[in-house]
């Protein structure tokens, strides 16, 4: 299977003024195409600035990003920002966590869902409209000429995400990257716009990115999982030899923290214990070993690189669950 | 509330405002230690001045006093300035003075914000680089020179040495377009050079703000170009600071500009409040004061109504608070 995205090495600095933030460490991931692609990890993990980096979405002066990004037989850490820009929304696209921050408050659903259309295809501003329209009939919002004239404070939620659903896939993306795109919306709602990205995604014969730090998420979504800790990937394998059969503690202390159906109502989140190490001072051993209830001595001293099991499945652990020892 | 309702209570507001501003003057000019029939008229007799009293209201106590001055105002009657050989009408004065300090006002408002604005938007695109600190730091240099030591380094160069511009007096729209850009560039300039620093300043704060917003990586991801973004994306959601502070240097400048419409004998309201004051003439102060008041109201207004359309969300705000 070749691959649609490929990202090799890929490190993203930020400089601070408490020093430099290493938000993105050496990541190397493929995304076959055809495929849907999880991207799990806790807020501060890094996937999001990961997301970014790879779409050349980062900007400023302060940020410092390495390793090479090729998507779809470009180069994209070779060209130049224009060469780049050209492949957004034919290309690749972004839906984003939160639809009420990330659609223009004052300006109208019909000139931000067209504006891609008659600036990246060219179309004129009437046929760009009658498209628009089709656009929102297909993401399933009803009464859509009346929601094209409305400005998104205006709407749900759940309406919000499908109009920037509609926005993303306006120009038929090869690959879209959904960043959190469920976690703003209440659980029935998320559901449903989950369903219509896989719908979508069989339509259009897209590949996605899900990034999310709910593995609930992941599962039935996605044919592969990366798991991200401390701006590593630390596990890497198909979503469901992942959930039969984890390597990583860091996986499955994630895996606990989801809330379980039989729970009583009232009963409170099982967290993680402790907190994403300082990206400022990353120290010389595992990332999760303060928080790790598997961790010895090896753990805090040595870095652990990423292991191979014969069936591809990557994890970065010492003392990996599952493995005989 | 509906929207009508919410206009009724905003002009409701705005209006008590006038009456307190006016009121207080009125009261201001009562409470002074002098005879205000002695100053108006220094050289008359008793009985002229027992008669000027009683037209003005000052034998009345001070709410008398206001609501006679009040009634004149609202029917146009604002008053007199006494001289020794008879009396002027306060609104012949202001007739005169009011469109000068009115397209003096417009032009200082657009040749700043033509100027400004550009240079917020590239200021906050390069923010922290080189062209932001260029920019930055000449206009803090500006910003620190007066306005009336900028009109005075004009009067020498394109006045006096070059013999460019005329360097005093005024010329209406009716003596010919150029006539009146002649007299008015150099005061404009003076004027503006400062709001620009200002203006400037604000629009960047705001768009450095929006430009971390996810809507701006959302257009971003759309592959539309910067620039594009900047002025269709950015500029509109970010120019509320901006507008507000357009609105109250505009009441600022048709009663404040008193120093250069001095300089350069352009004559507007600045110039006839400052004559009023050097002159005694109570009446006409507080006539034009209530002029000057009824402006910053006027466009406070303006920017009420404006900033619906910059930002719909406040439009809904209002109707549904
Ligand atoms: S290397 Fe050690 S600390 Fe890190 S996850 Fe594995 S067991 Fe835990």
């Amino acid at each position: 299977m070749s691959s649609l995205l490929s990202v090799k090495n890929m490190s993203i600095n930020f400089d601070t003024p408490r020093g430099s933030l290493e938000a993105v460490r050496g990541v190397d991931i493929e995304i076959p195409a055809g495929t849907s692609v999880g991207v799990v990890g806790e807020s501060g993990s890094g996937k999001t600035v990961m997301c970014r980096a790879a779409m050349g979405l980062l900007q400023g002066s302060n940020v410092k990003r390495s390793g090479t990004v090729i998507f779809d037989g470009h180069e994209l850490t070779a060209m130049s920002k224009e060469e780049v820009r050209n492949l957004f929304g034919s290309g690749m696209a972004m839906i984003f966590q939160d639809p009420m921050t990330a659609l223009n408050p004052v300006r109208r659903i019909g000139s931000q869902l067209s504006e891609g259309l008659r600036v990246r295809l060219g179309m004129s501003k009437a046929d760009a409209l009658v498209r628009s329209k089709e656009l929102l009939e297909l993401v399933r919002i009803p009464n859509a000429a009346a929601i094209l004239k409305s400005f998104p404070y205006q709407l749900s939620g759940g309406m919000r995400q499908r109009v920037m659903i509609a926005i993303a896939i306006a120009c038929n993306p090869k690959l879209l990257f959904a960043d959190e795109p469920t976690t703003a919306l209440d659980v029935t709602v998320q559901a449903q716009i989950l369903q219509l990205l896989r719908e979508l995604r069989e339509d259009l014969k897209m590949s996605m990115v899900l990034v999310t730090h709910d593995l609930g998420v992941v599962a039935g979504n996605t044919d592969y999982v990366a798991v991200m800790y401390a701006g590593e990937i630390v596990e890497y394998a198909p979503t469901t030899k992942l959930f039969a059969d984890m390597r990583m503690p860091y996986t499955e202390a994630l895996l606990d923290s989801i809330p379980k159906i039989d729970h009583k109502s009232g009963t409170r989140l099982a967290m993680i214990a402790g907190r994403l190490p300082d990206p400022t001072d990353r120290g010389a051993g595992c990332s999760f070993a303060p928080r790790c209830k598997y961790a010895q001595e090896k753990c805090h001293k040595e870095h652990p690189e990423l292991k191979k099991d014969p069936d591809g499945h990557l994890y970065r652990c010492w003392f990996p669950i599952g493995v005989a020892k | 509330m509906s929207k009508i309702s919410f206009w009724l209570q905003r002009i409701a507001q705005l209006l008590i405002v006038l009456l307190l501003v006016t009121f207080g003057v009125s009261l201001l000019l009562r409470l002074l230690p002098v005879d205000l029939a002695t100053i108006l008229l220094p050289v008359a007799s008793e009985e002229e001045r027992v008669a000027l009293r009683a037209e003005l209201g000052f034998d009345k106590g001070p709410i008398g006093y206001y609501l006679q001055w009040l009634g004149n105002f609202v029917q146009g009657d604002f008053g007199k300035i006494y001289f020794s050989g008879g009396t002027e009408e306060v609104s012949d004065h202001l007739k005169e003075a009011m469109p000068r300090s009115l397209l003096l006002m417009i032009y200082t408002q657009i040749l700043a914000l033509v100027i400004a604005v550009p240079l917020g938007v590239l200021s906050a695109y390069r923010s922290g680089r080189r062209a932001d600190k260029i920019i930055s730091n000449s206009l803090f240099a500006l910003q620190s020179v007066p306005g009336f030591a900028i009109a005075l380094i004009l009067v020498i160069f394109l006045g006096v040495k070059f013999g460019w511009l005329p360097t005093l007096g005024y010329a209406p729209i009716s003596d010919g377009i150029w006539e009146h850009s002649k007299h008015m560039i150099m005061p404009v300039i003076s004027l503006s050079l400062g709001l620009i620093a200002t203006y400037t300043r604000l629009l960047r704060a705001d768009m450095i703000t929006a430009l971390r917003e996810d809507y701006v990586t959302m257009a971003a991801s759309k592959g539309l170009s910067d620039s594009r973004i900047l002025w269709r994306h950015v500029l509109r959601p970010s120019s509320m600071t901006l507008m507000t502070s357009a609105a109250l240097s505009m009441g600022g400048l048709i009663g404040g500009a008193i120093v250069i419409e001095s300089i350069f004998a352009t004559y507007g309201v600045g110039f006839e409040i400052f004559a009023a004051i050097s002159g005694r003439q109570y009446i006409a102060l507080q006539s034009s004061v209530a002029v000057i008041a009824l402006f910053y109201v006027f466009f406070n207004l303006v920017v009420d109504i404006a900033s619906g359309f910059v930002d719909p969300r406040t439009r809904d705000r209002r109707v549904n608070a």
